[in-house]
């Protein structure tokens, strides 16, 4: 019995045993790497990362893909500049409406992607151009964000001990996580999405609400997307329209090296966070070694996306 | 009162009549069996049932009420529910959550998963099932899988449950298990439809079977009236004195044939596919399978063309042993294959007639060896004039031709390909009359010129009339070999009808 | 009548581009100044359309190979990637900088034996994902995505992360020179496309792409070896991005890892699905997705000339894909008939 379900559970064990063997050897080699801030720092400095693969996980996970996440980031950052210092409406308020606009968006795509048949690859295409551009058209350059709320925001952070806290953002993340958890495993919604992804003719004979579930995905990851703009808002003090370039790609393969292959229908959110775990481990082993050069990040990355890979087909031919 | 009544159900397709004012019904605690070959109304009847298609004609009624489904989900909530041979749940979760997907209970607003373990070990106990709910889907037998759906289908108080081919991958325990499962259901008072090509399941499960032939009601009758015989001789559309006064052996047949043996298959076979089989092919000579779908007549020729790997017995081309792993090297052994499915196996719908012609030879030479333009014209110029293939011009996508044509286009492909020895399965398919006749003057002509050919068909008589020598399948077993004198219709579906000398066990070992 | 007369006719699958196109040149002869004004300066043709053809260029080259990718059935993410690393390798071999670790190889400054050595890499790349697609059946988004991730990386480990300036005639005609009055990027083009002109329609190699893309099961069913065609055709798209990113890189007369090429895999599969190849696979046009190529920049230069602000590109773009998505809907289309249909009566 015990057996069975590690078998299941085989790509999200390989995912965590590959973080824990990157974290003890980064300990191991690098001088000061081995603290609880380091490893709490993962979470907050991924944060913005986390958040969007959150969201794309679920797209994943109904057979689906999402490119849009990334431009998102940065639409959503410069929007609030603009609305908080040039308008003066209140963060708060920005922060609604910067959502709205993410979920929106997803919505418009997931709309296309249903009713028009249309492959997500295209249509997600167009809205990271979308973003991207209207991002732009807000403004071209770079922007701060001065504000009390913000600094109030982010003095908010739970002290552990003498030596470590915990600041705001990973906060967020771990929420979203825990949330994204809890819709996946015990909510109707989240079971349809892993019914659609693992076959959606099935998933219609079986009278589920396939329209639903797919707009909602992409709606979902919208939202996921520009409050992963907000945190990048709240964290740099500044909105930058071209903030998340290429983010979609990392949030990729954080869902897929997080156990989720993009054919959908098998993973969790739970992997996705120790995706992201593993992307900021190498990051911060990189940064903290100091010889290396930060584009060995890309080739690790590449590395592990295509040993995960190897590994998911080899385990699927099994089954 | 029956359980289910469809009366006077009419559906036509542009072109087709596909049902012609079939009546059809289905009594409490009974197994009905639906039998016909292909194109004979079977699946369009189960289709309106279940309210993928919408009737012209005619009413169902369930348990005296109208009813008119508008989708597959509908009807199974009005208690008709299907299980196909595909199953239709999704693999990769548990088998607990497949039986409740949809329906899941609910507690303080989320799914309780500790009733749903109940619930589900509770729904497959009325089956009899003994496996861990908790597993995917995916890590059990295509039977258990079945019945897995099945369970599903009861748990949503299924009333009519409609069992689409459920036995054409099972072996003959998995069978006797689905068996006596619908045996107890009978017994719980549901209705039972029962599709299957295999007559003795038929005979074995239901009570009273429905027999159509080309849209119409040819007869329902209990089963213990009816012999085996018969029933062959409705489905095919034969009168049983037709098949009592054996035509006399005309003696034309084979003039022609070679001694040279072009291909021998020694004790190949495949599990759960075909029992092992023997089979020569001569120079010239016109091959026949005979026997029902699913008997396993396709299944042999692909193992002769590499489709699918032999677990057992070998191929001799010419005496000599040969190891055909792909289509790609059958093609190199001058095999061609003409395959069942016209649409999705056979032709490029996009691609122009010249070019669908050109590629089997095409790909027989490699890519590096083009054919001139020049030459591809004059190729299919050729097999447009031969095989009258009509088409406005060589350039028109394949897609837009008729049926008829299309699978003369295939037919130029391969004897474009120059092969020795070319299968035909199922080459009169879908094809209208004249067409059809085109196709098997076409095919006596090749063989008189040397080119050895494997027919197969369910229809019988057109393999009886073209065939040299016919070996027929039952159950997935050869079960004889029929040439001269014996070759006639009466023998052969004698031998496919026959029941009693069940061979079945050969396919395990 | 003569018994083998080819008839020339445009595929309807071309005349949406073409059109589009046709338009927005009309719109640019009506309204923007000086659109249509070419200039011969020196023996040498200056104009916005020969500056069109001249920007398009590494985008035609990529789309080439694209469109034989999309045309079995695949895609290719890693053309950027790759655009980078060959732009990398032959600006590193020709100026070989100390910070580079290209330096380390001791070859002389040649010109061709640059080209020959980033060409070859370009092919190598393309053809690991065409061994990851065909021999190991990983979906193409996913294999082309770890060189997509990774080829950045590689580019930015070779040039150290720095961008390596060139000083070489050779090198800098290619990106700048002139030959016969034209930017000699256009012959770059022409001769890319030759090649795939070649391979495709001088070999049986273009009707295998097309039958595989076309119906897959049938293709195994005729005895087409899938898998060769495929890893062939991802070899080329291989060797398409190597030669746009030595252009690209000739341009500017230095290799930047970071930006070279970047999102130029998005552009190419949009000009490729504009010129009339369906993301699904099957007939491919290669002249269609040389001329969505053209319109995409044409789209770029227009917005340039007429003084709109520059940030709007990516906007027009995203209602283009849109549209061209919506007019191959075929829900789209059904949907359009029955709204007319039903204000008709």
């Amino acid at each position: 019995m015990k057996l069975k379900i590690a078998a299941k559970n085989i790509p999200l064990l390989a995912t965590i045993s590959v973080f824990v063997l990157l974290f003890a050897g980064s300990s191991f080699f690098l001088k000061g790497f081995f603290s609880l801030q380091v490893f709490i720092n993962l979470f907050s400095e991924n944060a913005f990362l986390g958040i969007a693969a959150l969201g794309m996980t679920f797209v994943i996970l109904s057979g689906g893909i999402d490119l849009s996440v990334g431009a998102l980031i940065g639409f959503s950052s410069i929007l609030l500049s603009r609305l908080i210092m040039d308008i003066g409406i209140h963060p708060v308020i920005a922060f609604a409406i910067v959502l709205l606009s993410g979920v929106i968006l997803g919505t418009g795509m997931g709309c296309l992607i249903h009713f028009f048949n249309q492959p997500p690859f295209l249509i997600t295409l167009a809205g990271m151009f979308l973003a991207r551009g209207l991002g732009f058209v807000i403004k071209m350059e770079a922007m701060p964000v001065r504000h009390e709320f913000y600094k109030q925001i982010n003095a908010l952070s739970l002290p552990l001990g003498h030596t470590a806290f915990i600041p705001f953002t990973a906060f967020i993340f771990v929420i979203l996580a825990v949330i994204t958890w809890y819709i996946s495993l015990y909510a109707k919604f989240g079971r349809n999405i892993y019914a659609m992804g693992g076959s959606e003719q099935s998933a219609l004979l079986m009278g589920l609400p396939v329209r639903r579930t797919k707009i909602g995905v992409y709606a979902f990851s919208g939202f996921c997307a520009s409050l992963a703009g907000i945190v990048y808002s709240l964290y740099t003090f500044s909105g930058n329209p071209t903030a998340g370039t290429t983010l979609e790609l990392d949030a990729i393969a954080a869902v897929v090296i997080g156990g989720t292959p993009l054919i959908g229908g098998i993973g969790s959110p739970i992997g996705t966070v120790v995706g992201v775990l593993i992307l900021g481990v190498i990051q911060t082993s990189i940064m903290f070694q100091g010889s290396l050069s930060s584009w060995w990040t890309k080739i690790v990355i590449g590395i592990l996306l295509l040993a995960f890979i190897l590994l998911q087909n080899l385990f699927q031919r099994k089954l | 009162m029956p359980l289910l009544a469809m009366k006077n159900i009419t559906k036509t397709f542009p072109g087709v009549m596909a049902l012609d004012g079939v009546n059809f019904d289905l009594c409490s605690g009974e197994a009905h069996s639906l039998v016909g070959e292909n194109g004979a109304g079977k699946s369009t009847l189960i289709k309106v049932l279940t309210g993928v298609y919408r009737q012209d004609e005619g009413e169902i009624l369930l348990e005296d009420k109208r009813i008119q489904p508008l989708s597959p989900f509908e009807s199974q909530r009005m208690g008709v529910s299907t299980v196909y041979q595909e199953i239709n749940l999704v693999p990769e979760l548990s088998v607990e959550e497949n039986l409740f997907l949809g329906r899941q209970p609910m507690k303080l607003g989320r799914i309780d998963w500790k009733k749903i373990r109940r619930m589900a070990e509770k729904a497959l106990s009325r089956l009899n099932l003994q496996i861990d709910p908790s597993m995917p889907l995916s890590s059990f037998s295509i039977a258990t899988q079945q019945m897995i759906a099945i369970a599903r289908s009861l748990d949503i108080s299924a009333r009519v449950l409609i069992l689409d081919e459920p036995t054409s991958s099972l072996d003959h325990h998995e069978v006797e298990r689905l068996f006596s499962i619908i045996r107890k259901l009978k017994s719980e008072g549901l209705g039972v439809i029962f599709i299957s090509h295999f007559l003795d399941q038929i005979f074995e499960v239901s009570d009273r079977l429905t027999i159509l032939r080309n849209g119409q009601l040819i007869e329902t009758c209990e089963v213990s009236r009816i012999s085996r015989l018969e029933l062959v001789a409705k489905m095919t559309g034969k009168s049983i004195e037709d098949l009592k006064t054996a035509q006399p052996y005309s003696g034309k047949k084979g003039t022609n044939i070679g001694k040279r043996e072009i291909l021998k298959a020694e004790r190949l076979g495949r599990k759960k596919d075909i029992a092992p089989f023997d089979l020569q092919l001569h120079e010239g000579e016109i091959l026949g399978f005979a026997g029902l779908l699913g008997s396993g007549r396709t299944q042999a020729a692909e193992l002769l063309f590499g489709l699918k790997q032999p677990d057992t017995g070998k191929i001799k081309r010419e005496g000599v042993e040969v190891s055909i792993r792909s289509p790609q090297k059958a093609v190199q052994y001058g095999i061609g294959f003409l395959p069942e499915d016209r649409k999705t196996q056979g032709i490029f719908p996009d691609l122009s007639v010249r070019e669908n012609i050109i590629l089997a030879f095409q790909s027989k030479k490699g890519w590096w060896k083009p054919l001139s333009r020049k030459k591809q014209e004059l190729i299919t110029k050729n097999f447009i004039e031969t095989l009258q293939i009509k088409t406005a011009d060589m350039e028109k996508p394949v897609g837009q031709l008729s049926g008829g044509n299309q699978q003369k286009v295939i037919l130029a492909r391969w004897l474009a390909s120059q092969p020795e020895i070319i299968i035909l399965d199922e080459p009169t398919r879908g094809i209208d009359v004249g067409a059809k006749a085109e196709i098997e003057s076409l095919i006596h002509n090749l063989c008189s010129e040397g080119l050895s050919i494997i027919l197969i068909s369910g229809e019988l008589e057109e393999v009886e009339r073209n065939s040299h020598r016919i070996m027929v399948f039952r159950d997935k077993v050869i079960v004889s070999e029929l040439e001269g004198e014996n070759l006639n219709l009466p023998n052969i579906m004698k031998l496919i009808a026959e029941g009693e000398a069940n061979p079945r066990e050969t396919i395990q070992a | 009548m003569k018994p083998f007369r080819r008839k020339i006719r445009i595929p309807e699958q071309l005349i949406w581009p073409i059109a589009a196109l046709f338009i927005l040149l009309i719109f640019n002869f009506l309204f923007t100044e000086n659109f249509f004004h070419i200039e011969i300066r020196n023996g040498k043709l200056f104009g916005s359309l020969i500056d069109i053809l001249d920007r398009a260029s590494p985008l035609m080259l990529v789309a080439l190979g694209m469109t034989l990718v999309i045309a079995t059935g695949g895609i290719d993410l890693s053309v950027g990637a790759v655009m980078a690393i060959t732009g990398t390798i032959i600006a590193g071999l020709l100026a070989m900088p100390d910070f580079s670790i290209l330096s380390w190889f001791n070859l002389p400054a040649s010109f061709s034996l640059a080209l020959c050595i980033a060409l070859a890499t370009g092919i190598i790349f393309g053809a690991c994902n065409g061994i990851l697609v065909s021999f190991f059946n990983i979906q193409a988004i996913v294999a082309t995505l770890i060189l997509m991730v990774a080829g950045r990386g590689i580019a930015q480990l070779l040039s150290n992360g720095q961008i390596i300036t060139v000083q070489n005639d050779t090198f800098s005609f290619w990106g700048n020179g002139y030959f016969l009055g034209f930017p000699f990027t256009v012959f770059i083009v022409i001769i890319g496309f030759a090649v795939c002109w070649i391979l495709i329609r001088k070999t049986a190699l273009g009707l295998f792409v097309e039958a595989s893309g076309s119906n897959p099961v049938a293709s195994h069913y005729s005895g087409i070896n899938i898998r060769m065609v495929k890893f062939m055709i991802y070899g080329f798209s291989g060797f398409c991005a190597g030669l746009a990113g030595i252009l690209v890189a000739a341009d500017i007369k230095a290799a930047d890892a970071n930006n070279a090429g970047l999102y130029l895999e998005l552009d190419a599969i949009l000009a490729t699905v504009l010129g009339g190849t369906a993301l699904k696979g099957g007939r491919c046009f290669l002249a269609g997705s040389l001329i969505g190529a053209v319109l995409i920049q044409s789209v770029t230069t227009t917005i340039l000339t007429r003084g709109v602000p520059v940030e709007y590109t990516l906007v027009v773009k995203a209602l283009v894909i849109v549209m061209i998505c919506l007019l191959q809907s075929a829900e789209f289309r059904r949907m359009i008939i029955n709204r007319f249909r039903k204000t008709g009566k």
